[in-house]
This record gives C-alpha cells, sequence and structure tokens, in this order.
C-alpha cells in the first residue's frame, strides 16, 4: 500500500504545483497511515521533496522521456504505481497532468476524478469534492475502484511545509515508441503562463482596441503576473487566442485576478470564478462583475490602471 | 476517411445550475441544451474534412432518449449518420467504454471529441478512449491537418503551443481553434430537413462498469458585497491587497 504522487518539473525543477499535489498525497497517506512516494521525471534536485511530506522518490530519466509526451509519461507512472503497489495516485491539473492522466486511469483500471478541490473527506469509501458546472457548482464523488487517482485543482489546496526527509531511489520504466513526435515548441520563455499564475491581470473590451494593452503589460510585469482577455478580445484578434479565459477559453484558478474593462458576462465568470480573490475596474458601477468580485474600482481604465501601476512601483520598492 | 465526432449534449452556457431530489440530480427544468461548445469546434472541423477531402462523419453520444434533439442538430449541420449508445451517461470512464466499442465496431480513422464537457468538465474521456481502442491522441487540438494516414496536430501548452506529427488511428481532445468561432455553422432549413431522413441508429449499452460515483452536488456559497476603492484613493487598493487580502 502507498500514495503515489506525480511531481511535475520543467527544465529541471519542480513547479510549484509539485509541491500542492505532494502536501495534498501526504494528507491521505496520513488518513490511511502509509507513505507517500514522489515519481519525478528529468528533475535535478528531488530532496526538495521531502519538505512536502515525500518519503521516497522514483527518479527517472529516460531518453524517451526527454520531451514531454503523454504516451510515455503514462507508462512510467503506471509501471511506478505497480511497482510501489500504490492504491492512490495525486496528479495536479496542469495541461500535460490532465492530458496524462486518463492514460494512466485506463492503464490501473483505475477511478480518476479531476478538479478536485479539498482533502478527501472520508478515505473508505474513497470520497473526495470535485469542482463541475464550470465551478458554478461542487460534486461530491466516491472512486470505487481498488487503485484511484485524484487529480488536485491548481492553488486549492496550498503547500503544507514539513520537516522530512526523502529517499531517493533510480527507476527505469520500460517504454516503446510513443506514436506522437513533437516537431516543434511555440512558447514565451520570458512570460508566466496562466495555469502556472499566482496573479493573472486580465482585459476586455473596455480597453477599446489592441494599442491600449501595453499598460496591461507593464501591470502584469510588476505584479508577476499572466495576461489574459475576454473572448471577444481574442475572437478580435486583439489579443492571442490562448490568453482566452472563461467557460469556454482557460480555466483560471490563481490567487488573485484583476478585471480590468470586462463586464463579467456568465460564461467569463464561469471560467475565472475559481480564483481566490477578484478585483474588477470598470466605469460601470452596474457591470455585473461586481457582484462577483472582492474589490472593485468604479472608474476609467485609463487613468486607473497606471495610477495602480504608480502606487505599485512604490510598493514594490519599499518591499 | 471515416470520422467519428464524440457529441456531449450540456445546458448552454447561461444556464442557472440547479439541483433536486435533494441535490442529487441536476435539475433540467427550463435548461436548455446544446452540443457542447468544444465538440461544436470539432464537429464543424469534421465538416471540414468531408468538403475539403472527403470523409464519413458519423456523431455519437452516450445518453437517453432526451439527447436526440441534440444530434439531430448535429446531422442536420451536416454529419451523415448518428448513433445514440442507450444508457445515462454517468460516468465517464463508462461512457468511454461504450464509445469504444462503437468506435472499434466502424473502424474510424479519426475521433474526435472534445477537451471537456461544459457540464462535468471530466476532461477525461477522449484520453481514456483512446488508450481503450490504442489508437495515438493528442489532447487540447487547437489544429489538426490529415494526409493519408499522416497526421499534424497544433496542440495548446501551458504558456504557448507545439506542434506535433502522428498517424491514424487518431483520437483528439479538440477546442476552440480547431476551425475559427465564425467558422461556426447553424443548421438551416434545407439541414433540417435532410436531418430527418439520415440515420440515428440507436445501440444498447454493454454491461455499464461504475468506477466512480455521483453522490450530491453542492452549489457555492453566496459571495460576501464587494468592498469599493475611490478611483482616486488606489493607494487604499494596494493597501487592501497586501494587509487585507494577502495577494500581493
Ligand atoms: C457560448 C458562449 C461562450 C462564451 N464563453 C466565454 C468565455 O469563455 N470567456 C469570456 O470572456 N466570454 C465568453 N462569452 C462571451 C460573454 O458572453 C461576453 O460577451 C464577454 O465576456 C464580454 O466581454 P467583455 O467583458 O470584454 O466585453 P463587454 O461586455 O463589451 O464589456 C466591456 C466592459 O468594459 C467596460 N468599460 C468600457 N470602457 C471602459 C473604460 N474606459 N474603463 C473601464 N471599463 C470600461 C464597460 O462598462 C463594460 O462593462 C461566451 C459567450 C457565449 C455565447
Ligand atoms: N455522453 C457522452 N457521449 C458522447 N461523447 C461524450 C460524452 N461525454 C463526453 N463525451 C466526449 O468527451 C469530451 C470530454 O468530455 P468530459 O470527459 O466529460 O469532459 C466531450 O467534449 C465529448 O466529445
Amino acid at each position: 500500500m502507498s500514495v503515489l504522487v506525480y511531481t511535475e518539473s520543467e527544465q529541471g525543477n519542480f513547479k510549484k504545483t509539485a509541491f500542492e499535489v505532494a502536501s495534498y498525497a501526504k494528507t491521505i497517506a496520513e488518513k490511511m497511515g502509509t507513505s507517500v512516494t514522489a515519481i519525478a521525471i528529468n528533475a535535478d534536485n528531488s530532496s526538495e521533496l521531502g519538505n512536502y511530506g515525500v518519503d521516497k522518490v522514483l527518479n527517472v530519466s529516460n531518453d524517451n522521456l526527454k520531451s514531454f509526451n503523454a504516451k510515455n509519461y503514462a507508462e512510467t507512472i503506471v509501471q511506478a504505481s505497480q511497482k510501489e503497489n500504490a492504491n492512490v495516485v495525486v496528479v495536479s491539473s496542469s495541461a500535460d497532468s490532465k492530458y496524462i492522466a486518463p492514460l494512466v486511469a485506463v492503464g490501473l483500471n483505475a477511478g480518476y476524478v479531476s478538479n478536485v478541490v479539498e482533502a478527501p473527506s472520508s478515505v473508505s469509501p474513497l470520497t473526495v469534492k470535485r469542482s463541475a458546472f464550470t465551478n458554478k457548482a461542487f460534486e461530491i464523488t466516491e472512486i470505487n475502484t481498488d487503485i484511484k487517482i485524484i487529480g488536485v485543482s491548481n492553488n486549492s489546496f496550498g503547500l503544507v511545509e514539513v520537516t522530512g526527509n526523502a529517499s531517493e531511489e533510480v527507476f527505469s520504466p520500460s517504454l516503446s515508441s510513443s506514436g506522437v513526435t513533437i516537431e516543434s515548441v511555440d512558447k514565451a520563455s520570458n512570460k508566466v503562463s496562466i495555469a502556472d499564475a499566482d496573479i493573472v491581470v486580465s482585459a476586455g473590451r473596455g480597453l477599446k482596441g489592441p494599442e491600449n494593452w501595453g499598460m496591461i503589460e507593464e501591470l502584469a510585469d510588476i505584479l508577476g503576473a499572466a495576461t489574459a482577455c475576454s473572448k471577444p478580445v481574442s475572437d478580435l484578434g486583439w489579443r492571442p487566442h490562448s490568453e482566452h479565459v472563461g467557460q469556454t477559453g482557460k480555466p483560471v484558478a490563481s490567487n488573485l485576478y484583476i478585471a480590468i474593462g470586462i463586464s463579467g458576462a456568465i460564461q467569463h465568470l464561469a471560467g475565472i470564478n475559481a480564483s481566490k480573490v477578484k478585483v474588477v475596474i470598470n466605469t460601470d458601477a452596474e457591470a455585473p462583475f461586481f457582484k462577483a468580485a472582492d474589490y472593485g474600482v468604479v472608474g476609467d481604465a485609463f487613468e486607473v490602471v497606471p495610477a495602480l501601476i504608480e502606487k505599485l512601483k512604490t510598493f514594490k520598492s519599499q518591499q | 476517411m471515416k470520422i467519428l465526432v464524440c457529441i456531449s449534449h450540456v445546458p448552454d452556457t447561461t444556464s442557472k445550475i440547479n439541483f433536486t431530489e435533494e441535490n442529487t440530480k441536476f435539475d433540467s427544468n427550463g435548461v436548455q441544451f446544446v452540443i457542447n461548445p468544444n465538440d461544436e469546434f470539432g464537429l464543424t472541423r469534421a465538416m471540414w474534412f468531408k468538403e475539403k477531402q472527403g470523409a464519413e462523419v458519423t456523431v455519437v453520444n452516450v445518453g437517453t432518449s432526451e439527447t436526440e434533439p441534440t444530434l439531430r442538430k448535429a446531422l442536420a449541420i451536416g454529419a451523415d449518420g448518428a448513433i445514440r449508445i442507450n444508457t445515462p451517461a454517468t460516468n465517464s470512464f463508462s461512457v468511454a467504454k461504450q464509445l469504444a466499442n462503437v468506435a472499434k465496431d466502424g473502424a474510424y480513422d479519426l475521433i474526435i471529441a472534445g477537451r471537456e464537457s461544459i457540464d462535468y468538465n471530466g476532461g477525461m474521456v477522449p484520453g481514456m478512449l483512446a488508450a481503450l481502442i490504442d489508437a495515438n491522441f493528442v489532447n487540447n487540438c487547437i489544429n489538426l491537418d490529415v494526409e493519408g494516414s499522416d497526421a499534424k496536430a497544433t496542440r495548446e501548452i501551458d504558456g504557448g503551443k507545439e506542434t506535433v506529427s502522428t498517424t491514424l488511428p487518431l483520437v483528439i481532445g479538440g477546442q476552440k481553434g480547431l476551425v475559427e468561432e465564425s467558422d461556426l455553422r447553424i443548421p438551416n432549413m434545407r439541414g433540417i430537413m435532410m436531418a430527418r431522413k439520415k440515420p440515428l441508429t440507436v445501440v444498447e449499452a454493454n454491461e455499464t462498469s461504475k468506477e466512480t460515483t455521483s453522490i450530491s452536488f453542492e452549489k457555492p456559497t453566496p459571495k460576501g458585497a464587494v468592498k469599493l476603492v475611490a478611483s482616486d484613493n488606489i493607494d487604499e487598493l494596494v493597501n487592501l491587497l497586501h494587509n487585507e487580502a494577502k495577494v500581493i
């Protein structure tokens, strides 16, 4: 018996979500009276995982796994689960983990529940709470299979630091061809992605045109935030589709979401509601976003945003 | 090329979400159901293949007779035939297994599903289906070209996109980008008339499995009132975000 957690890294460094899923795995393992094994692919310094409750790390390095491919990554997790006799497998909600998890579920004949927002309310039967209907509701679900897979929603559980040491072991899965070959990757390396961001600065049609996004990017820069936009803004070609957030775009579950010149249509709110703190800046006090936000400024973005940038610069310089 | 498009039947995006029977069942009272938006992009891409390269397009849904208007709509948009697997869709793994039976029987070259459904948001069915039938799989697919048995796809990744090459048989989890919003089709009169004559085959489900069970639903707790900050007092906003919300 054990809990296996897939801890993702990027260029050798663990992502923040890796520590979050490790913390989650530790909580389940404690409830079940067992230990946590992490599987780390191409990570440089696995000992960090000990600080989040991991007891043992399987370090995988394999030429077939140098760049991401879902089938081989999934197969690696399947083989590790079998080796460790895992009865629970924990993964994050990153695009890659969501790609892999259904494949692992079939490989292990395991029930899988995605978008889980809390620690299980019971481990026997394993009962979890997940978000559904694009954050308009929660669903309580039981997993009935012997092996169970939990996909943890980003920023929902947080990090739990402990003092501990993780032992390390090399693990070599046996892999065959993945069937899908990466030809090219187009990724802005200096930008924070919406999925990984603690803070997201988002703007809508209220900004009038693409030429006005300079101040949005500057604000995002100061906050170390990702930039996002409403659907019409990407449909109009003012911003790339990859920035479109909402029910039919990317989901956002950041700690802080700042909405500028966005009315707050139901489809927009559904996709961003999982964010912890929401700020709205809008000229129209009647805009529906004010009902969903924690903090609001009724005012013109072209005055409020530059003022906010100045104040934040001062604030940051005093930190 | 034989294409299968998986269609999930979901509440329209503006729907109010409520539950009945002590919060154990979705309340469909007054709710309008539509083709899942991600599947609508996929279906339109399938029509593109049909018109530009020649393809036979079948749509499939796992559901009760209530989902038939949604399948008819897909036929009116231009699919050649529809299959309904007659069982309520209660668990993604089971849905994927039912779809896998149909997919194997029909020997499809390309199976287009959506990245996720907007009701259950599982994001599970396409990957499970691909694994069950041992087909290649590209998720978050925003562009797809097929040449003979080779496929080139672009998929969205966190912070960018990547282009991959693969071969048929292929399953994709598609989303906006597969076609533009403006290319989406609304069924016209002729399409609706023609759809009536197209085959909608009902097949009985194989034994259904129960990997997961939905126990009940909860609605989020209502939010407190917004705290307004005057537009000439932005210092106060910075202060609140730092000291009260503790997010900067
Ligand atoms: C099936 C479907 C799916 C959809 N999915 C999504 C989705 O995923 N994501 C999404 O975002 N939308 C989605 N939509 C669209 C959604 O219904 C709204 O149309 C959209 O969110 C509105 O975008 P907006 O707020 O940028 O623009 P608008 O509604 O035009 O709002 C602009 C706002 O800016 C304010 N404003 C104007 N000038 C200023 C200024 N100088 N300073 C400050 N504020 C100003 C205005 O008061 C207004 O509130 C979907 C719609 C449908 C039908
Ligand atoms: N009941 C169903 N019948 C047919 N296809 C489905 C069904 N449920 C989900 N799908 C397909 O799987 C995709 C992802 O759904 P989900 O895994 O529920 O998020 C959808 O966009 C559909 O293409």
